[in-house]
C-alpha cells in the first residue's frame, strides 16, 4: 500500500522521504515543492486550510529564475495596463491590481489565499471573489512590492496573473450594475404600490373617505414614476428601436401597455375618477425585468469559463531588438511587441504571443490547446502559440501574431460566437413573435374602434387590457431563458458548448461515434510488457525514446516516460508517418520504431493479446517489442448504457488494431466496433450513416479526427483538464468525466421539451385571455396580474433546467490530478 | 385617520432612504460575488488568527 502525499494526495514515489510537520507529527510529501508549500501553510498559522478543505490542489512544481520573472511586474510599464495608483494615498503610494488566481479548487483555497495576502506588511486588502477566482490587492508601494505579493502567493501553491480588466469586462460589469439597479427599483416600487393597493381594494364599500383614496392614488404615484421611468427604459429604448426599424418587436407591447395603463392612470388620479393600475404597471416591469436578468446572468456564466484563458498570456517578454546579435535585451510590455519583433523565453515562461522558433531546442506544455498535458517538443521553424509555457530551455522566437490575432483570442470568439448564435428554434420564436405583436397591434385597434361605438366610457380600459394581457414574452423570454439555462448548466459540469445549434442537434442525435484512445480510454499509455530479442532491455529504450524525442503521441509519450532512467541518446534526421511509427538515424544506424506493419515484420507478434503493440528495429531486423496499454475511463461502461437506454445507437471507430479493439468492445457492450480506421475511413463511415438520415454525434480529441468531427452534425471534443475550445468540436467536454455525455443529452432533450412547453402554454394563454379581454371581461389590474404571473411561469419553467445548485465556485470543473512532474532532461 | 397624512409621506420618505442605501451597495460592488460570503462565515470561528512576520526574501527552494 503506498502512501498518498498529505498535501496534493498524489501516491508518494519510491525513495522520496519528504516529511511535513503539523501538530507534531509528520505526515509524507510526494516532492520538495508539495513539501514547501504545506511548511508555509502551516508556519504562517493558516494549517486550518487542511481541515477546511473540500478538494485536493495540484502537485506544487518547484519552477527556477521565478523572483527574475515576477521582477518583471514591478517595471511601470507593464504596471500600465493593470495598475491603478490612488490619489492621495495617505503614507506613500497606495496602489490596487486585479489578480486571476489559478489552482484554486474549493473555497478553503480562496480562504487560505486572503489571510496569507493580508497577513503581509504593507498589503492593505486583499479580496478574493469565490465566484470569478479574482483577487482585488491594495498595497502601499513604498512597504511592499507587486512582484512580493504574487511570490507570496506562489509559496503556498498557487499561480496568480495579474489581469487586464478588459473594456468588454468592465462594460459587462456596468451592464450588470445597471440591471441590478432597474431591478432593485422596479421590485421596491413594485412592493410598495402594492401596499397601498390593497387596502383600496378591500375598502371599496365606501368605507374609504376620497381624500384618503386620494392620498394613496398619489403616494402610489409617485411610487410609479421611478419605475416607469427608470426602470421601464429598455423597453422603451427596445420599442422606439424597433419603430424606426420598422419591425414589430416583443417590446413593442410591452411599451405600449406601460404608457397606456401609466397615462390613464395618471389621469384617474388627477381627475379624481376612474381605476388605477399602478400596481399591474411596477408589477409587470419587476417580473419582466427578473426574466432578463437571469438570462443575462446565465449567458454569462456560460462564457466565463474561456475568457480566463486569455489573461494568461504574459504581461511582460524579453526582446532581442538587436536580433541576430543576442547581447542586448529589454523587457516591454508584450502588448507593445509587434510581429517580426524577437523575444527570448525562458525555461518557466509563458510565450508573449503567437511565433515561431528561430533559435533554441526545447518542449512546450500545450495543454491549453490541445488538451495534453505531455511537453511537445519546439526546434527552430516549428510554431509556437502565445499563453503556453515553456518548459526545458530558453528559445528565441520571432512574434508573428500579436492581442486579438492570436490563437488564443480565436478560441475566446469561438465561444462568444456559440452564445451569440441562436438556434433554430429560438430564431422561429423570433420571427412568430413579431407576427404575433403585428397582429396583436390589429386587433387592438380593432378592439377599441368597435367598442369606441358601442360604449365609449370602457373603450380605453378594454384597449389597454387587450395590450397588456397578452404576453409575447412568452416566446422572447422562453427560449432564450431555456437555452441559457441549460447551456449554464452544462458549462457548470463541464460540458461546454461552443456553437448556437449544439445543444438542439445533441437532443436530435440518433447515433453516438466514439473515438477510443483518448476518448474512451485514457490515452495514458503505459509500458507493460517488453521482449528484447537483441541487445539490453536499457539500450532498446534508450534508442526508443531518442527516436520518440518531441512526438506527441500518447505511445511516444509512454515510452519516453519508461526510458527516463536511460542515457540520453539523440537521433537526426527523424521522419514521423502517422499512424506508422518513427525512423531516425542515431550513430550512424537507421532505426524504426513503430506498428509491426512498419519496421517490416510479419508474422504474430509474441506480446498478449489486447496490448498495442510498437517494434523497434534497425536495418538487420527486429531488436524489441514493448507492449502498452492504456486503461479505460471510469464509467465509461455506464455511459455506454446510459446511452443506450436513452434510445441512442452506439459505435466505435479505432485507428487501433482490431484485435485490440475485440475485448474493449465486449467489455463496453458496443457490438459495433471497428478497428483499423485511418481518418478517411472514419470521414466515409460517418457519412454512410448519415446518408440512411442518422444525425451523428462524434466524440474524439480535436487533433486528430478534425475532419470527421466537422462532418458528424454534432461533435464533442474530450479534453483532459485543459480549459480550451477546438475549433473543429460544437462542445467540449473539460473534465475527464464521461457521464457528462449522457447528462449533457438528457439535459439537451429535456431542454427541447421544456421550450415546447413555454411555446404551447404561450399559445394558450394567448388564444384564452386575449379574446376575454376583448370582450370585456378582464380589467386591467387582472390583464397585468395574468401577464406577469405567465412571464413568471414561463422563466420559472425554464430555471427548472439548471439542476441542482454547486457550492463550490462555479464554473470551472475540478481539474484532475497532474502527474507529479517530469524531472527535467 | 388623518394621522395618515403624516404617516404616509413619511413611509415614502422611507423608501427612498431605502432605495438610497441599495443604490450604494450597487455602487460600492457589494453584488459581485453572490457565494463568497455564504463560505465565509463558515470558516472565521475559532481560529488562529494568522502570524504577521515580514516576508523573507528567500526563493521557494534550494536547487
Amino acid at each position: 500500500m503506498s502512501l498518498n502525499c498529505f498535501h496534493c494526495g498524489e501516491p508518494v514515489p519510491n525513495g522520496s522521504d519528504y516529511t511535513i510537520r503539523l501538530h507534531e507529527e509528520s505526515h509524507p510529501a510526494c516532492c520538495r515543492g508539495c513539501q514547501a508549500v504545506a511548511q508555509t501553510i502551516i508556519d504562517s498559522g493558516n494549517a486550518d486550510y487542511y481541515r477546511l478543505r473540500t478538494d485536493l490542489p495540484r502537485t506544487a512544481e518547484v519552477a527556477l529564475d521565478e523572483l527574475r520573472q515576477l521582477k518583471l511586474y514591478d517595471l511601470p510599464e507593464v504596471q500600465e495596463s493593470f495598475v491603478q495608483r490612488e490619489e492621495g494615498g495617505a503614507d506613500g503610494e497606495v496602489r490596487e491590481a486585479s489578480l486571476i488566481l489559478e489552482g484554486i479548487v474549493c473555497a478553503a483555497c480562496v480562504w487560505l489565499n486572503e489571510r496569507h495576502l493580508q497577513r503581509l506588511p504593507g498589503v492593505l486588502s486583499a479580496e478574493i471573489n469565490f465566484s470569478t477566482r479574482r483577487a482585488r490587492v491594495r498595497w502601499n508601494n513604498r512597504v511592499i512590492q507587486l512582484s512580493s505579493i504574487l511570490q507570496a502567493v506562489r509559496e503556498i501553491g498557487y499561480h496568480a496573473h495579474p489581469f487586464d480588466t478588459s473594456r468588454q469586462e468592465e462594460l459587462f460589469r456596468k451592464e450588470r450594475n445597471t440591471a441590478i439597479r432597474r431591478l432593485a427599483i422596479a421590485g421596491l416600487g413594485s412592493m410598495q404600490v402594492m401596499m397601498y393597493a390593497v387596502p383600496i381594494y378591500l375598502a371599496d364599500d365606501g368605507t374609504m373617505t376620497d381624500d384618503i383614496h386620494a392620498l394613496m392614488r398619489f403616494a402610489s404615484l409617485i411610487l410609479t414614476l421611478p419605475v416607469v421611468f427608470y426602470s421601464a427604459v429598455p423597453f422603451f429604448q427596445g420599442a422606439w428601436r424597433d419603430l424606426k426599424l420598422k419591425r414589430a418587436g416583443m417590446d413593442t407591447p410591452v411599451a405600449l401597455g406601460i404608457a397606456l395603463a401609466f397615462a390613464a392612470s395618471v389621469y384617474a388620479t388627477l381627475t379624481g375618477g376612474g381605476e388605477v393600475y399602478y400596481d399591474s404597471v411596477t408589477m409587470f416591469v419587476f417580473f419582466l425585468l427578473a426574466g432578463r436578468f437571469l438570462e443575462m446572468s446565465a449567458r454569462k456564466k456560460s462564457a466565463e469559463a474561456a475568457e480566463s484563458l486569455v489573461k494568461l498570456i504574459p504581461a511582460a517578454a524579453l526582446r532581442l531588438p538587436a536580433w541576430p546579435d543576442r547581447s542586448q535585451e529589454e523587457t516591454v510590455a508584450a502588448v507593445r511587441l509587434s510581429p517580426g519583433d524577437h523575444v527570448l523565453v525562458g525555461p518557466g515562461e509563458s510565450f508573449p504571443a503567437d511565433g515561431c522558433v528561430v533559435e533554441g531546442d526545447s518542449s512546450v506544455d500545450e495543454s491549453l490547446l490541445t488538451g495534453e498535458s505531455r511537453p511537445v517538443g519546439k526546434h527552430p521553424g516549428i510554431a509556437v502559440i502565445g499563453g503556453t509555457l515553456n518548459l526545458a530551455s530558453p528559445l528565441v522566437v520571432r512574434v508573428d501574431r500579436i492581442g486579438s490575432d492570436t490563437v488564443l483570442s480565436g478560441i475566446v470568439r469561438l465561444l462568444d460566437r456559440a452564445l451569440a448564435e441562436k438556434p433554430r428554434l429560438a430564431l422561429a420564436a423570433d420571427r412568430v413573435a413579431g407576427w404575433f405583436v403585428v397582429g396583436l397591434l390589429l386587433i387592438a385597434s380593432a378592439v377599441a374602434a368597435i367598442w369606441y361605438v358601442v360604449d365609449p366610457s370602457r373603450a380605453f380600459w378594454i384597449t389597454v387590457s387587450v395590450l397588456v394581457v397578452s404576453c409575447p414574452c412568452a416566446l422572447g423570454l422562453a427560449a432564450p431563458t431555456a437555452l441559457t439555462t441549460a447551456l449554464g448548466r452544462l458549462t457548470r459540469s463541464g460540458l461546454l458548448a461552443t456553437r448556437g445549434h449544439a445543444l438542439e442537434t445533441l437532443a436530435r442525435a440518433t447515433d453516438f461515434v466514439f473515438d477510443k484512445t483518448g476518448t474512451l480510454t485514457t490515452g495514458e499509455f503505459r509500458l507493460r510488457e517488453i521482449q528484447v530479442l537483441r541487445g539490453s532491455e536499457a539500450e532498446a529504450l534508450a534508442l526508443v525514446a531518442a527516436l520518440e524525442q518531441g512526438a506527441t503521441h500518447p505511445i511516444a509519450s509512454a515510452l519516453r516516460e519508461a526510458a527516463t532512467d536511460a542515457p540520453p541518446r539523440v537521433a537526426r534526421p527523424l521522419r514521423y508517418l502517422p499512424g506508422q511509427g518513427v525512423e531516425g538515424v542515431i550513430d550512424g544506424r537507421l532505426y524504426r520504431v513503430g506498428t509491426p506493419a512498419f519496421i517490416s515484420v510479419a508474422g504474430e507478434t509474441p506480446l498478449s493479446a489486447g496490448l498495442t503493440v510498437v517494434g523497434l528495429a534497425d536495418e538487420q531486423g527486429a531488436i524489441a517489442w514493448f507492449g502498452l496499454g492504456d486503461e479505460l475511463r471510469p464509467h465509461a461502461r455506464d455511459l455506454v448504457d446510459e446511452l443506450r437506454a436513452l434510445g441512442v445507437r452506439l459505435h466505435l471507430f479505432s485507428g487501433d488494431r482490431p484485435e485490440n479493439l475485440r475485448a474493449l468492445a465486449a467489455r463496453l457492450g458496443i457490438e459495433d466496433a471497428r478497428g483499423g480506421m485511418l481518418p478517411e475511413d472514419k470521414l466515409a463511415a460517418v457519412k454512410t450513416m448519415q446518408a440512411t438520415g442518422a444525425i451523428v454525434a462524434m466524440t474524439g480529441d480535436g487533433v486528430n479526427d478534425a475532419p470527421v468531427l466537422a462532418q458528424a452534425q454534432v461533435s464533442i471534443a474530450i479534453d483532459q483538464g485543459a480549459e480550451a475550445a477546438q475549433a473543429a468540436a460544437d462542445m467540449v467536454l473539460l473534465s475527464s468525466e464521461l457521464m457528462r455525455l449522457s447528462e449533457g443529452v438528457r439535459v439537451a432533450r429535456r431542454t427541447q421539451r421544456i421550450i415546447r412547453q413555454n411555446l404551447a402554454w404561450s399559445l394558450a394563454y394567448n388564444i384564452s385571455a386575449v379574446p376575454a379581454a376583448a370582450m370585456g371581461y378582464v380589467t386591467p389590474w387582472m390583464a397585468g396580474l395574468g401577464m406577469s404571473l405567465s412571464s413568471l411561469l414561463v422563466v420559472l419553467n425554464a430555471l427548472r433546467l439548471a439542476g441542482p445548485r454547486r457550492t463550490a465556485a462555479a464554473p470551472d470543473p475540478v481539474p484532475p490530478l497532474r502527474p507529479a512532474p517530469a524531472r527535467t532532461s | 385617520m388623518n394621522i395618515l397624512y403624516l404617516l404616509i409621506p413619511i413611509s415614502l420618505v422611507f423608501v427612498g432612504f431605502i432605495a438610497w442605501i441599495f443604490l450604494w451597495a450597487v455602487k460600492t460592488g457589494q453584488f459581485e460575488d453572490m457565494e463568497g460570503p455564504a463560505h465565509r462565515i463558515l470558516m472565521d470561528d475559532d481560529m488562529e488568527p494568522p502570524r504577521r512576520e515580514p516576508p523573507e526574501a528567500k526563493p521557494p527552494a534550494q536547487s
